[in-house]
């Protein structure tokens, strides 16, 4: 575990495996995102009471699910910069944030052009939708702090602090539907037990789901990749690696 | 398929505009998050092949190759 932490937090090596992973992860997530699309758009057969309307839970769902996972690995990046001092951690802290935001605002407007024909209004301040909202408030005031101060280390420290005060957010979202009375719907996965989705609906979301972690995982690299080339101007192991 | 045509397939039994303008959403967002630290690193990777190193780069050694540290950014 450590030795992997250590590896991370080298820049040289992060560099050259965030090269080599985004080669191969990048297609393989375009591939997986235009099956799930594909399958889901065009061969699952319709919801028996919302009809083709639910079709937006293959992109709904893995939008929320990755926006939701992508905040504990912020907040854990935010908890090794802060005790570890490993600054890698506040180059992913900052790459994380604008990804979790996309997917957030992915899910809060999928939710809203669902909701139209199936509730019959496009926002309610319902229990999860208010907390999903306050998930991207978070993620959003993230990338503000990063951008506010002149002192990266002092902005390191202050995402770090609001990101982990955040995590408080994320179990309220998952059981916002059992806590409270709710438009939406419960979870249709389960994980113990059976689940409330049909095979013919399930395997298209997983696929896309799939696909949604890839991305994630992938425009992490990328952002962290950007974000060392355009801090490490003078590190000769960087020249090496470009040219 | 399970839509006997392309034109139902559009419709979508009068639900085509809500869930085609949802993935197209996606897509754009999608998009947008590969495209822009893409051409992000593409702008520093030139600025790194034009500018020439001020010689400032022994704290910034390869820790893989001998270095201590590991953890400075």
């Amino acid at each position: 575990m450590w030795k992997i932490i250590h590896k991370f937090g080298s820049p040289p090596w992060f560099f050259r495996f965030a090269t080599k992973a985004v080669q191969w992860l990048l297609p393989l997530m375009l591939i997986a995102l235009a099956v799930g699309c594909v399958w889901g758009l065009l061969y699952a057969p319709p919801d028996f009471r919302q009809g083709n309307s639910y079709r937006i839970i293959f992109i709904h769902v893995p939008a929320a699910v990755v926006a939701l996972a992508g905040y504990y690995v912020m907040a854990f990046a935010g908890l090794v910069s802060l005790v570890w001092k490993i600054k890698m951690a506040d180059v992913a802290m900052r790459a994380v944030a604008p990804v979790g935001a996309a997917l957030t605002f992915v899910a809060l407007v999928t939710g809203a052009i669902w909701g139209k024909p199936t509730w019959g209004a496009w926002w309610v301040w319902d229990a999860r939708i208010t907390s999903m909202l306050i998930l991207l408030f978070l993620y959003v005031g993230v990338v503000a702090l990063f951008e506010a101060y002149e002192n990266p280390e002092v902005a390191a420290k202050a995402c770090a602090v609001l990101s982990l005060v955040g995590t408080v957010n994320i179990p309220i979202i998952y059981k916002s539907v059992d806590w409270w009375y709710s438009l939406h719907q419960p979870a249709s996965i389960k994980f113990t037990g059976e689940s409330a989705i049909d095979a013919s609906m399930l395997y298209p979301l997983l696929v896309n789901i799939g696909a949604f972690y890839l991305l994630f995982a992938v425009v992490v690299m990328m952002n962290m990749r950007a974000t060392l080339l355009e801090t490490h101007t003078n590190a000769a192991w960087l020249r090496e690696a470009v040219d | 398929m399970y839509f006997d045509s392309l034109t139902a397939a559009w419709d979508m039994a009068g639900h085509g505009p809500y869930v085609w303008s949802a993935y197209a959403i996606t897509l754009a967002v999608v998009a947008s998050l590969i495209i822009l630290p893409h051409r992000r690193a593409r702008r520093a990777q030139q600025l790194l092949v034009r500018a020439p190193s001020d010689g400032t780069s022994d704290a910034d050694q390869d820790p893989t190759k001998g270095g201590d540290n590991a953890s400075q950014a």
